[in-house]
């Protein structure tokens, strides 16, 4: 047992849920030993959803149509408008359609393996396997994916893969899978089996004899705080990639739905497991309120570059070739400028940090895309990437067909989340947590086009099929709004708002979330130590001290109030990040997008340690002496067996 | 609106043709002018065929001001609140004068009829003698019916230039090309039709009719 | 940069609302609109006043959550653009730009800047779906779609569902709105099953949500942020019309 300033160390945790086994047939044996719920009591049973991304939009539509009644609950104006709609890429799907050797088990490794081994086999098979039934789904909701002349689905590979096996719809992909998600929602809300709550936001759990059964929701635009409740509880409520400010992410993202319900008892897992996305447009100035993604299937035909000298500021036009560093070609030879997130990041930044970088600040490597239309032809390039170059343009106000363009690493997905057992059930009886939110498949690294897969498996396929075996057990008794727990749980609600609006400091809510986010990327960033780390928790913690005591928060309760929502998603991201440093810091390894400079080879690699850090941190949240407690879940590999990720 | 559009921009064109009528002569024109009167006879007694017209006119007519006027009010409750700020609109001009040009031109049709169907605001007032009631009233010191008329006309001409268009997408054009095809077949029969129609008050006005 | 922007200040769905000039100072040219938005607001909470409440999200263009009618303009000067993806560049020093919200008697403003646009959601229930239940599809190479269908489908299927067309329209219209869902459903084979219930219910669903009748001025498109063309409309009515031949 270790014992130290920043955790405890508590009992290991096991997946009770998974079945054991020759892997292919897991998720088949698990579905039928699942208990089933009679189609005539399903209409007797509700469920809660927090979220109307892939996951929770998929799973709202899939449960209703099921039978069972739904109330969703979503931030924006619209359930259409979860960030899942700002996915460009693309999703895998081991189809094979391109008979280039492509397998449900090649899906599976490559998955394990993009992952650093930090991810359980057992999840990412079941992932594997259902990816075909998804694209199936998709199809027949009609989501106009491209095709090929002849009418056939086209395919194109991912960065990091060697086969083609990712589906897209243009750079749209996201928004046109979710759209699906959304009408077939939409449908369901026709048909009543949907109470859609659209401008709600979770701001509690409700925990009854030890099993989730509600939340506390406040209405956006008038409000009122009322307790909802249900047989059981999902949270879809994505990722926390805003805890650094500046990321990919819509400004609405947040942690709140996880953190209020890591505070009642769910384990958080791999908090620190964030990913990099290498391909976004550098920031502009102190007034840059978001990051803008661009593609990764840009540097299927672009090539990265810096200058070889430092401080070189002539135009990229004016030098010439040879002294031009063609760094992912030269270090990576066999991958070259396709080599997986983390490493195409980690490379930028060493680039710029040796004072090679480009554009303001020297924060920027170029993605040139002269050869690409030199050999296709500009028409070509245009046809592949128009609306990508559009959106630079419209950005940075260059022209990427003369210039080249300038990209830099970005925050921009939470491989970490609440940790949940192969049935995608947390630690609290009855609470489910699927996607981005969850910490399931994805590993220490998420392999491009693999987001919206997951989203969408869990969703359509696995939530459904798992969340009957907790509720053939319910109807719950009905709960009674002045029970205890409600009660508390409302209070603890209502007072943390009254709380927030009495500060009235000299700080706005915006200026704390900027300086958490500041911590976070130089400390929890790119690369982590354990003095920076140590350091970071130390400024968190004393900014939260501030926040409690500085926030100005204008208006009232009972309105509209977006610095009021925002204040409380600001005061959580700050508790989240305290817990992601500790996270960075307990895990003395480098492993996919968490690379400890303490832990590299000799020429730079991330190095892993397999013999002291094969598991899943959980964490449980502790109040009593602000340390959180750490759970182990050994994770074993009896198909992909670890080895050193080499792209070289 | 498309399809009694359809009706008005058919007659619109018929009449225009029997005006070129009055290039051929005064009796010609006069001729005409009765032949209108006797079409369908003996089948029919006499006047009994342009009665009908005027009834399918008239119905035309309503129906299309009936829909302009449930559209209108319908805007109208769609919009409650007017934009502070609202530059001109950026389609065409002739897309965003349709209702007043509407209104113009259902103005002009009136006086138009009490002037050469009825001739009660005509010069002769004649009904048997067209010819002599088209020359008074486009003398060239009456010029200001000349162009109230050619105002009116050209309000017919923009009123046309979208309608033909709009009522080719309402009753289903939707491909790129058709669209382009539309807009010229709109604008060229708008064109058409006011050159038509100018012709005579002008010919009339500018002493090449006598 | 400095500006000055006038912007419609309404406390709630109740109020009046009235246009309120507020000077910007220092902006620079690399800012979005809305970034300078958040910087107007940062000195308006510190000054105690409320700041300017408008719907924003992924700020990259996709999400159709920004909302903003600028200089009369829906999503501002620049074509093909939401609010989101504008930038200060597109504006000159010291030029007054006047931002107002979404009006239509179907958009209700909920607060400042913010319209209430469920109104889309409820066109989309009536029929803007392919009723395809978990688990039942087929296997997805069942059904070819030629490459021209597909293409032209999801082009239509890019509408952002901002409601930027109803705000630029004369009439207050929703047509281009539906038209884009009909032209996307209605070009896939998945599609035709439903084809003719689906403009009958969406077109009757947009007439009950108290949208305008369309008299194809155009004006949708031409704000259309993602370049949804007004031949859509035209597909539209070529289905509603057989729907109805059919009844």
């Amino acid at each position: 047992m270790i014992m130290n300033d920043f955790w405890t160390e508590g009992d290991p945790i096991v997946d009770k849920a998974a079945p054991d086994g020759p892997v292919e047939t897991r998720w088949e044996r698990r579905k039928f030993s699942a208990k089933l719920v009679n189609p005539a009591n399903r209409r007797k049973l509700t469920v809660i959803i927090v979220g109307t991304g892939l996951a929770g939009g998929s799973a709202a539509a899939t449960l209703a149509e099921a039978g069972y009644h739904v109330k969703s609950y979503c931030y924006q104006d619209s359930p259409r408008r979860a960030h899942s709609i700002a996915a460009q890429g693309g999703i895998n799907a081991a189809k094979n359609y391109r008979n280039d050797g492509d397998s449900v088990h090649r899906l599976f490794y490559d998955t394990v393996k993009g992952g650093d081994f930090r991810a359980r086999e057992s999840n990412v098979y079941r992932l594997a396997q259902v990816s075909v039934n998804i694209i199936d789904q998709c199809v027949a909701q009609g989501v106009p994916f491209a095709r090929e002349y002849g009418g056939l689905l086209d395919n194109r590979s991912f960065g990091g893969t060697q086969v083609s096996r990712t589906f897209y719809a243009r750079g749209q992909t996201g928004q046109q899978l979710l759209l699906g998600a959304y009408q077939a929602m939409e449908r369901q809300i026709g048909l009543g089996n949907i109470e859609m709550n659209a401008r709600h936001e979770m701001l509690e759990l409700i925990i009854v004899d030890g099993k989730a059964r509600g939340i506390v929701v406040r209405d956006m635009v008038t409000g009122e705080i009322s307790t909802e409740f249900a047989d059981a509880v999902v949270l879809a409520s994505g990722g926390y990639g805003n805890v650094f400010f500046l990321s990919t992410n819509a400004k609405g993202c947040n942690v709140t739905a996880s953190w209020r319900a890591h505070r009642k008892g769910a384990l958080f897992a791999n908090p620190c497991y964030t990913q990099i996305h290498p391909t976004c447009i550098p920031e502009s100035g102190s007034h840059q309120s978001k990051l803008t993604l661009m593609s990764e299937s840009l540097r299927n035909d672009g090539r990265v570059w810096v200058p070889k000298a430092q401080k070189d500021t002539r135009k990229a036009a004016d030098i010439p070739e040879d002294e031009r560093d063609y760094y992912l070609e030269r270090i990576y030879p066999s991958f070259g400028n396709l080599v997986p997130r983390d490493i195409a990041s980690r490379a930028a930044k060493n680039v710029c940090d040796e004072g090679r970088g480009v554009g303001p600040g020297g924060l920027g490597v170029y993605l040139d895309f002269a050869d690409a239309i030199s050999r296709l032809g500009r028409k070509a390039v245009e046809a592949k990437y128009g609306n990508l170059f559009e959106m630079y343009e419209r950005i940075t106000g260059e022209d990427p067909y003369e210039t080249p363009m300038r990209i830099y690493p970005a925050v921009h997905y939470t491989m970490g989340g609440l940790w949940v057992d192969y049935d995608l059930q947390s630690t609290i009886p009855g609470l489910f947590v699927v996607g981005e939110a969850n910490f399931s498949d994805h590993g220490a690294n998420r392999l491009g086009a693999s987001a919206l897969m997951q989203g969408l498996a869990d969703g359509y396929f696995v939530l459904p099929n798992t969340i009957s075996n907790y509720l053939a057990s319910g109807p719950f008794p009905k709960i009674d709004e002045s029970r205890e727990e409600v009660v508390e749980a409302r209070t603890q609600v209502e007072d943390r708002i009254a709380k927030l609006l009495s500060i009235d400091g000299d700080r706005t809510v915006d200026s704390f979330h900027r300086e958490l986010g500041h911590i976070m990327w130089e400390y929890c960033g790119m690369e982590r130590t354990e003095e920076g780390l140590t350091k970071a928790v130390g400024l968190i913690r004393a900014l939260k001290e501030e926040f409690w005591t500085r926030v100005k928060v204008p208006g009232k309760g009972e309105e509209l109030n977006q610095n009021l929502e925002k204040a409380g998603r600001v005061a959580d991201f700050i508790e989240l990040g305290e817990l992601m440093c500790i996270d960075a810091l307990h895990r003395r390894e480098s492993c996919g997008g968490h690379f400890r400079a303490e832990s590299q080879s000799p020429d730079g690699e991330a190095q892993r340690n397999d013999d002291e850090f094969s598991y899943a941190a959980a964490w449980e949240y502790f109040a009593a002496d602000g340390k959180p407690t750490l759970h182990k879940e050994e994770l074993t590999f009896e198909y992909v067996h670890p080895s050193t990720r080499s792209y070289k | 609106m498309a399809a009694s559009g359809i009706v008005l921009v058919g007659f619109l064109y018929a009449h225009a043709a029997g005006n070129l009528k009055i290039f051929l002569g005064n009796e010609d024109f006069d001729h005409y002018a009765h032949w209108l009167r006797t079409i369908g006879t003996p089948l029919l007694p006499d006047v009994w065929f342009l009665w009908i017209m005027r009834v399918g006119l008239l119905v035309a007519i309503v129906a299309h001001i009936w829909s302009a006027t449930v559209l209108t009010v319908r805007a109208k409750r769609a919009r409650p609140v007017k934009y502070a700020h609202r530059p001109k609109v950026q389609g065409s001009y002739a897309a965003r004068t349709m209702r007043w040009g509407g209104v113009i031109v259902l103005l002009f049709i009136i006086y138009h009829l009490l002037d050469l169907t009825t001739g009660h605001l005509n010069p002769v007032g004649d009904s048997t003698r067209p010819h002599a009631n088209v020359i008074a009233d486009f003398a060239a010191d009456r010029w200001y019916v000349t162009l109230f008329y050619t105002v009116s006309i050209l309000a017919v001409g923009f009123h046309l230039r979208h309608g033909i268009f709009s009522a080719a997408r309402t009753l289903g054009q939707q491909t790129d090309r058709g669209e382009k095809r539309a807009k010229v077949i709109a604008l060229v029969m708008a064109v058409v039709l006011v050159a038509m129609y100018l012709s005579v008050p002008f010919a009339v006005t500018t002493g090449l009719v006598k | 940069m400095d500006i000055q922007v006038r912007v419609w200040r309404q406390s709630g769905p109740t109020d009046k609302g009235r246009m309120v000039a507020y000077d910007v100072k220092d902006i620079s040219p690399d800012a979005s609109f809305l970034e300078m938005i958040d910087v107007l607001n940062e000195k308006l909470i510190l000054d105690g006043d409320d700041p300017i409440a408008f719907d924003h999200d992924c700020r990259e263009g996709i999400c159709g959550a920004c909302s903003m009618v600028i200089n009369g303009v829906a999503h501002g000067p620049e074509k093909a653009t939401t609010t989101c993806q504008l930038h200060m560049r597109k504006f000159k020093d010291g030029d007054v730009i006047d931002v107002e919200p979404w009006r239509a008697a179907a958009f209700p403003v909920i607060k400042d800047l913010i319209v209430d646009r469920s109104a889309f959601d409820e066109i989309i229930q009536a029929g803007g779906y392919i009723t395809a239940p978990t688990g039942t599809a087929p296997e997805a190479h069942a059904a070819p779609v030629p490459k021209k269908d597909a293409d032209a489908a999801f082009e239509a299927a890019t509408c952002i569902g901002c409601g930027a067309c109803v705000a630029a329209c004369p009439n207050g219209s929703s047509m281009l709105f539906t038209a884009a869902k009909i032209t996307h459903l209605g070009l896939m084979p998945q599609g035709q099953p439903e084809r003719e219930s689906r403009v009958l219910d969406m077109l009757q669903a947009q007439d009950d949500a108290g949208f305008g009748g369309c008299t194809n001025m155009g004006e949708c498109a031409q704000v259309c942020p993602k370049g949804i063309p007004l031949s859509l409309i035209g597909r539209l009515n070529s289905d509603y019309r057989k729907a109805l031949s059919k009844r």
